[in-house]
């Protein structure tokens, strides 16, 4: 059953999550971002950790919150050889906004979702940037907002697909 | 728009409050951002974590890899036929270059044994694949598939077959990370091909073109010209080539000419780079008390991140 492009209504309630698949998730989007992309793509590469991060954060709060994120900051500051806890300290704020907002970011649809979405993800790399430009890197260019701005479009579609194994299936809605 | 209070009843233990865990994490986000630029105390952390992290790397590399075999697969014989060819003129080409390098060498190799001097460069050298580039765009980096294991070593320079790319600056058990000489404050002691005149160029950082800091105006330099390492730090061998000349502005009252220079190895392009082994063993000690007018310091100590 293919999933329709649409988050769960207030009609349908979600089966409970399984963590594993949550680990799973978060472990596909860590091997996201550890990607090699070169030459033109480099910049639209979103963070897809952060984004898969953000829709724990907002689902799932008890399962999956600052700690977590934090750790999984730390695991991105291997992976990018930048300076210890600077992901670290990003991915902590992110969840704890999210954790803040994910009342309000859930009663809109996902297209305005991902407004918001833009907006959380687009702090997040600005505290990243925070933290280098105060270490002494210089300003990168306007590129840097892309990736950003990339993550939110694939907002849906993340929803969408990371909610699928959650949605009851059409048997048991009947019965 | 309606206000609904989801706050959970007090007999569901939640644990400490997300803003209170949020300022845990945070101050110790900070406290280690300070540890890590301050003194290197997470080496270690680092280096098992990268090990973990070492085969979901592979992982993600291999349908990559997959795709350009497949491609290789399907290349057209006409194509490797015509590489061929082309191969071949230009080993025909370099031949009597190369072979007159040899003599050289031997020559050299005879004058130095005279002259009792120690070799300049073992020629021990690791050649390595280019896993992929750093994602940070604040920071020119690589990440080669060589390490600890094929015994390369902090501080080691890479070359590719153009030029200088960079230096080893973190070594993993199988893999390094290479900072590129196009990274912010990176420095490599060059001279002027064309005059021998001696200076460090200093990368700029992302998309900005590397300098010459501190040329007097009147200094022997024009563009167009090539740079070569001095080799007067240790760490790059004399000779290699390391970039060009792209301008040089002389402006009446500024005590220093502005020559930006770009760089001649395909620094964020090439596949395959070669780590060469330490470069001259025989390096005198330092003097006790360094003065202002020593050799630029190169790679160790050097701001990271």
């Amino acid at each position: 059953m293919l999933p329709s492009f649409a988050p769960a209504g207030p009609e349908e309630i979600l089966l409970p999550v399984k963590p594993w698949f949550v680990m799973l998730t978060l472990i596909l989007g860590l091997m996201g971002n550890l990607i090699p992309m070169g030459g033109v793509a480099q910049p639209l590469q979103p963070d897809f950790l952060a984004l898969v991060l953000l829709y724990w954060c907002i689902q799932e709060p008890r399962l999956i919150s600052v700690g977590v994120a934090w750790c999984l900051g730390l695991l991105m500051d291997v992976a990018d050889a930048t300076v210890f806890g600077q992901h670290a300290l990003a991915y902590a704020v992110l969840a704890y906004a999210a954790e803040y907002f994910r009342r309000r970011v859930l009663r809109f649809p996902l297209w305005q979702q991902a407004a918001q979405v833009a907006v959380l993800l687009l702090f997040c790399a600005a505290l990243v940037l925070l933290v280098r430009v105060v270490g002494g890197a210089p300003l990168p260019r306007w590129t840097y907002a892309v990736g950003p701005l990339v993550g939110a479009l694939l907002w849906p579609l993340v929803t969408v697909l990371l909610q699928w194994p959650q949605r009851p299936r059409r048997s048991q809605m009947e019965r | 728009m309606r206000h609904i209070s989801v706050e959970p009843p007090p007999f569901f233990h939640r644990g400490p409050s997300p803003l209170a865990r949020l300022a845990f994490f945070g101050l110790l986000s900070l406290a280690l951002l300070f540890a890590d630029t301050r003194y290197r105390y997470l080496e270690n952390v680092r280096q098992t974590v990268g090990m973990v992290l070492y085969p979901l790397q592979r992982l993600v590399q291999l349908p990559g890899e997959a795709i350009a075999q497949v491609i290789h697969f399907f290349s057209s014989q006409h194509a490797l036929t015509e590489d061929n060819a082309a191969l071949r003129q230009q080993l025909l080409s370099e031949a009597p270059s190369v072979q007159g390098y040899q003599l050289l060498q031997q020559e050299n190799a005879r004058l130095r044994a005279l002259l009792h001097v120690e070799k300049r460069f073992q020629g021990a050298a690791v050649a390595a694949e280019v896993l992929y580039s750093g994602r940070d765009p604040f920071t020119q980096k690589l990440f080669v598939d060589k390490g600890e294991a094929s015994g390369v070593q902090p501080g080691l320079a890479v070359i590719d077959e153009v030029g200088v790319v960079g230096q080893v600056t973190r070594v993993f058990p199988y893999m390094a990370e290479v900072t590129l000489v196009t990274d912010k404050d990176q420095a490599v002691p060059v001279k002027v091909e064309r005059s021998g005149v001696r200076s460090v160029m200093y990368g700029a950082g992302s998309g900005r073109l590397p300098e010459l800091r501190f040329l007097s105006p009147s200094a022997e330099i024009q563009a167009g010209d090539r740079l070569i390492t001095s080799g007067i730090d240790g760490t790059y061998p004399a000779g290699l080539a390391v970039a060009q000349v792209a301008s040089v502005e002389r402006e009446t009252g500024q005590i220093f000419a502005r020559v930006t220079c770009k760089p001649l190895a395909g620094v964020e392009r090439s596949p395959h780079v070669l780590i060469l082994g330490r470069a001259a063993a025989t390096l005198p000690q330092r003097p006790e008390e360094p003065t202002d007018t020593d050799a630029p310091r190169k790679g160790r100590g050097r701001r990271r991140g």
